[in-house]
């Protein structure tokens, strides 16, 4: 019964949104939760067209239509509402920019090239407008990354929900992010002054980008010496000392191949030179960005290479591009059979708008099913944390949305959400504000 | 080097032939025949949604709406059973097709025009009818508290420049407060020339100024055209052009759009306008509008926003996107913008959030995109919704234009079809074909012995809606 209360007073605030809830701290413990009568997108499976879904201790513990209500669950009654798993946007930095032209307000991309040991969780700030923001409308999982240099750092998965980063981490260090050295193009126009030390020649472009993607091998390369000096150096106490090295030892499981490099790339010949590149030092990669990945469909499927596509509401990047390149690039990774995931991209503020991007791409061609599914169990799989994220599923973690409708539309509303089973406050900066304002109206 | 030269010439023309055959609409259908869509739901915007209706399509206009309408002789017939018919959108916001954004030099730049700087052959064009947007307010960037002049045009993408000019449009005045007419962002940067005003305050005193002198400078025309008037031999005042924009909005001949952001600022330059007797038509961001809404209702101006983009610089950071659901109720006429070449092809979208943020109704979301921008603009007597005589600007949508899954299936601009998704996708293979043989023929490559060419550039890259006026720089004026 006291059980009861507690998860009853954690439910107040969405239960009772027609008053002015103002955002309280994210103390809410993990409550059971049975939510009834509902219809249930699993998206592992099929959709259940009423049923339950059962939480308890941050897990989903029953799903569909004969599900029951754990003991002393809080009933959420779900007649005419659609559970959906909470959707999760595989590259952001929410959390580590609040104002994009503040500086201070930036915490995304740190000074010199290679910066392995440069980890998106010590920064992440979990009281960023940015978290409960996205949150409302129903992305539960965002994976954060740094930007900056060729090696920009290392990735987190969070939970859009916790007091501090170790509290919102799923996993503090996920994967190893590298912008993938491209041709870099000259300056000219009034502002050269920015663009210094740009190529002057095609010829000279692609040195540089040759010396650039060499110095990443040789920094890779360096990390795996270092391991095997340091394995020695552990079972042979004769052996000479090696010196501790912070960035070697950071880079060392992304270069042995055990944990996955997110590469960003855009066009085609970039593509296929992160795919040549991983395979000839070994390593786990995954694309980010990927505006050129449907021309090389083959080589991706072929080398097993999971692309997060960030640009899907982007321009075309050439002018004689179709004017729908980029919204059916999931359509045709799809239909080649690619695994993709569909991402903002953002930065933080707009990343609420991740079902919009897979929208867009149902619009053009892409099955609304496998739509959704890029924005939830994939990007939950190609970031390796598919048995806990991303489908409504007995035993995975209880990230639960519950709308109003298709979460794809825009018309839709997010009416309650649960992460790692604890009940969240769907109130904002923004609707603090709209609390406050709609009353100023005449 | 003549050789260079020749290269360089080569790559020219190839590029121009490139650009010629991509942009699938200048071959497209001009005829301006009649033309009758059948059988789709009518998204009128005025009179409601009509099931099963015809729209007959004569001269370039609306002839004639209704169900089982014969199609003229000649006239070329459309099947869209399934399908809905909305009016274009007319996006309040727009810098597509102007080659110069902002005049950076001083902070009354009301002589420059947007009319002259007008780039038809900006594929951007191209992207955004195929988004559904027939017309766009094309205003100077936000550099400077009293920017240049606006051109509102419809999209004939394909024909000559002149045709784009927006037939009757009053004409209007980009103003700008806040961050991006005192720099912010652009301080100590070479090429932006430092200088006053730096702060809100002098923002206010600029303006206040120049209509100061544009009311003195009306008085001397005002007594000169009296004296004249009874016969008097007097001599004419100078004439002068950053004024005479000026004296137009005194009279309420040219409208005023002014970028905003802050509660203060969109009540200072009501102030000014209360002072000086005339009225904003629109503001436009009016990112905290929900703050001071009740003010802008009794001003009167318009609101044209965006749905939800916010926290991009800090004048932003208390954006809401419920900004539109609380002006509205307020009485103020809302639209939706996108000030992005890239968020103009998805307006239907941005329109569609507006149900979910504070709860507006599916008609004025469907307003806000279409009918309001139109009455912003004061161009609402020939497009902005499906009534007969107006133009013939209008779009088949594959489903419902709120719905995320709506596409569109063709686009007519006084009833000539400008775009088509069935003739975009037949082009295509023909097109890559002949992309691919440029390639080979590609004349940069370095030649035997000689110097490699230079890094192809491209052309004017097309404007990303940072609204951050020095980035707008960088990008236009390379």
């Amino acid at each position: 019964m006291a059980r009861m209360a507690i998860a009853l007073l954690c439910l107040m605030p969405m239960l009772f949104s027609l008053g002015f809830a103002q955002q309280q701290l994210d103390l809410a413990p993990r409550s059971a939760v049975f939510i009834r009568n509902a219809r249930i997108v699993t998206v592992s499976g099929e959709i259940i067209e009423r049923g339950g879904v059962a939480i308890k201790d941050g897990k989903i513990v029953a799903v569909g239509a004969s599900a029951t209500a754990p003991g002393g669950a809080q009933i959420v009654e779900g007649q005419g509402l659609t559970v959906y798993p909470g959707m999760f946007d595989a590259a952001t930095a929410l959390g580590l920019v609040e104002i994009e032209s503040v500086p201070a307000t930036i915490d995304q991309a740190e000074i010199g090239e290679f910066n392995p040991n440069a980890r998106a969780i010590i920064a992440v700030n979990p009281h960023s407008a940015h978290v409960r923001v996205t949150r409302c409308n129903g992305v539960t999982n965002v994976v954060t990354m740094p930007q900056g240099g060729t090696i920009c750092g290392q990735a987190t998965i969070l939970n859009l929900f916790g007091t501090s980063p170790k509290e919102m981490a799923v996993q503090p260090l996920a994967a190893l992010v590298v912008n993938f050295p491209r041709l870099a193009l000259g300056g000219g126009g009034p502002f050269t002054a920015f663009r210094q030390g740009g190529p002057s020649n095609i010829n000279e472009a692609i040195n540089q980008r040759n010396r650039r993607v060499e110095d990443l091998r040789r920094i890779l390369r360096e990390a795996i010496d270092y391991g095997k000096a340091m394995d020695a150096a552990a079972k042979d106490a004769t052996l000479p000392r090696v010196a501790e090295n912070v960035v070697l030892g950071d880079l060392l499981p992304y270069a042995k191949g055990e944990k996955p490099v997110l590469f960003r790339a855009e066009r085609e010949t970039d593509i296929r030179a992160v795919i040549r590149f991983a395979e000839e030092m070994n390593l786990k990669p995954i694309l980010v960005g990927g505006n050129d990945a449907w021309k090389v469909t083959d080589e991706l499927k072929a080398k097993n290479v999971p692309v997060i596509l960030t640009g899907t509401l982007d321009l075309p990047m050439r002018d004689d591009d179709a004017y729908d390149a980029l919204y059916e690039n999931a359509a045709k990774l799809q239909k080649a059979g690619v695994k993709y995931a569909i991402s903002t991209g953002d930065n933080g503020p707009h990343v609420r708008d991740l079902p919009y991007h897979a929208g867009m791409a149902a619009a053009f061609g892409l099955d609304p099913k496998d739509a959704l599914r890029a924005i939830t169990l994939s990007p939950a799989e190609i970031m390796g944390v598919g048995a806990q994220l991303g489908s409504l599923e007995v035993g995975k973690m209880a990230n639960v949305i519950i709308t109003d409708g298709d979460i794809l539309e825009p018309k839709t509303h997010v009416k309650y959400a649960f992460i790692d089973g604890r009940p969240v406050q769907l109130t904002s900066r923004h609707t603090d504000f709209y609390e406050q304002f709609k009353q100023r109206v005449k | 080097m003549i050789k260079r030269l020749t290269n360089r010439l080569t790559a020219l023309i190839a590029l121009l032939c490139l650009v010629a055959v991509a942009l699938p609409a200048r071959a497209a259908t001009r005829a301006a025949g009649d033309t009758l869509i059948r059988n789709a739901t009518v998204l009128t915007v005025t009179n409601g949604t009509l099931k099963n209706t015809d729209i007959l399509i004569q001269n370039g206009k609306i002839a004639r709406i209704g169900k089982d309408l014969k199609a003229p002789e000649g006239a070329k017939v459309i099947d869209a059973t399934g399908k809905f018919v909305m009016p274009g959108i007319v996006d309040c916001h727009s810098h597509t097709m102007i080659d110069a954004v902002n005049e950076f030099s001083a902070s009354v730049t009301s002589m420059c025009r947007i009319q002259d700087v007008l780039n038809p052959t900006d594929p951007a064009l191209y992207l955004q009818l195929a988004g559904g947007v027939t017309a766009l307010n094309l205003l100077h960037g936000s550099a400077n508290a009293i920017g240049g002049q606006n051109q509102v045009v419809k999209i004939k993408f394909g024909r000559p420049v002149e045709e784009f000019i927006f037939p009757d449009a009053p004409p209007g005045i980009k103003f700008a407060l806040g961050e991006n007419p005192k720099r912010s962002s652009a301080r100590g940067i070479p090429g932006i020339p430092n200088r006053y005003p730096a702060t809100r305050m002098g923002v206010e005193e600029v303006i206040r100024d120049a209509f100061t002198r544009a009311r003195d400078y009306k008085r001397q025309w005002d007594s000169y055209n009296a004296a004249k008037a009874k016969g008097e031999n007097v001599t004419p005042p100078r004439r002068d052009t950053q004024l005479d924009p000026l004296v137009e909005v005194l009279e309420g001949k040219r409208f005023v759009h002014s970028h905003c952001y802050r509660a203060e600022e969109i009540l200072m330059l009501i102030g000014i306008a209360d002072d000086f007797g005339f009225k904003v038509r629109t503001f436009q961001h009016t990112l905290e509008g929900y703050k001071v809404a009740k003010e802008i209702a009794k001003h009167g101006a318009g609101a044209s926003i965006f749905a939800d983009f916010w926290a991009y610089k800090v004048e932003a950071y208390d954006a809401i996107p419920y900004d539109a659901a609380i002006l509205e109720r307020a009485g103020v006429l809302v639209s939706l913008n996108s000030d992005d070449d890239g968020r103009s092809r998805r307006l239907n979208i941005e329109a569609a959030k507006m149900m979910k943020y504070g709860d507006v109704s599916e008609e004025s979301a469907l307003r806000m995109i279409t009918l309001n921008p139109a009455r912003q603009l004061g161009i609402d007597k020939r497009v902005g919704s499906i009534e007969v005589g107006k133009d013939a600007d209008i779009a088949i949508w594959t489903a419902h234009p709120l719905s995320v899954y709506a596409r569109v299936d063709m686009t007519f601009v006084d009833g000539d079809m400008l775009f088509d998704r069935a003739t975009d996708l037949a082009r295509r293979e023909a097109l890559a074909k002949e992309r691919a043989e440029l390639e080979k023929a590609d004349p940069n490559r370095a030649g035997e012995g000689g110097q490699p060419g230079g890094i192809p550039r491209g052309r004017r890259p097309a404007y990303k809606g940072e609204d951050n006026c020095l980035k707008g720089a960088e990008e236009h004026q390379q």
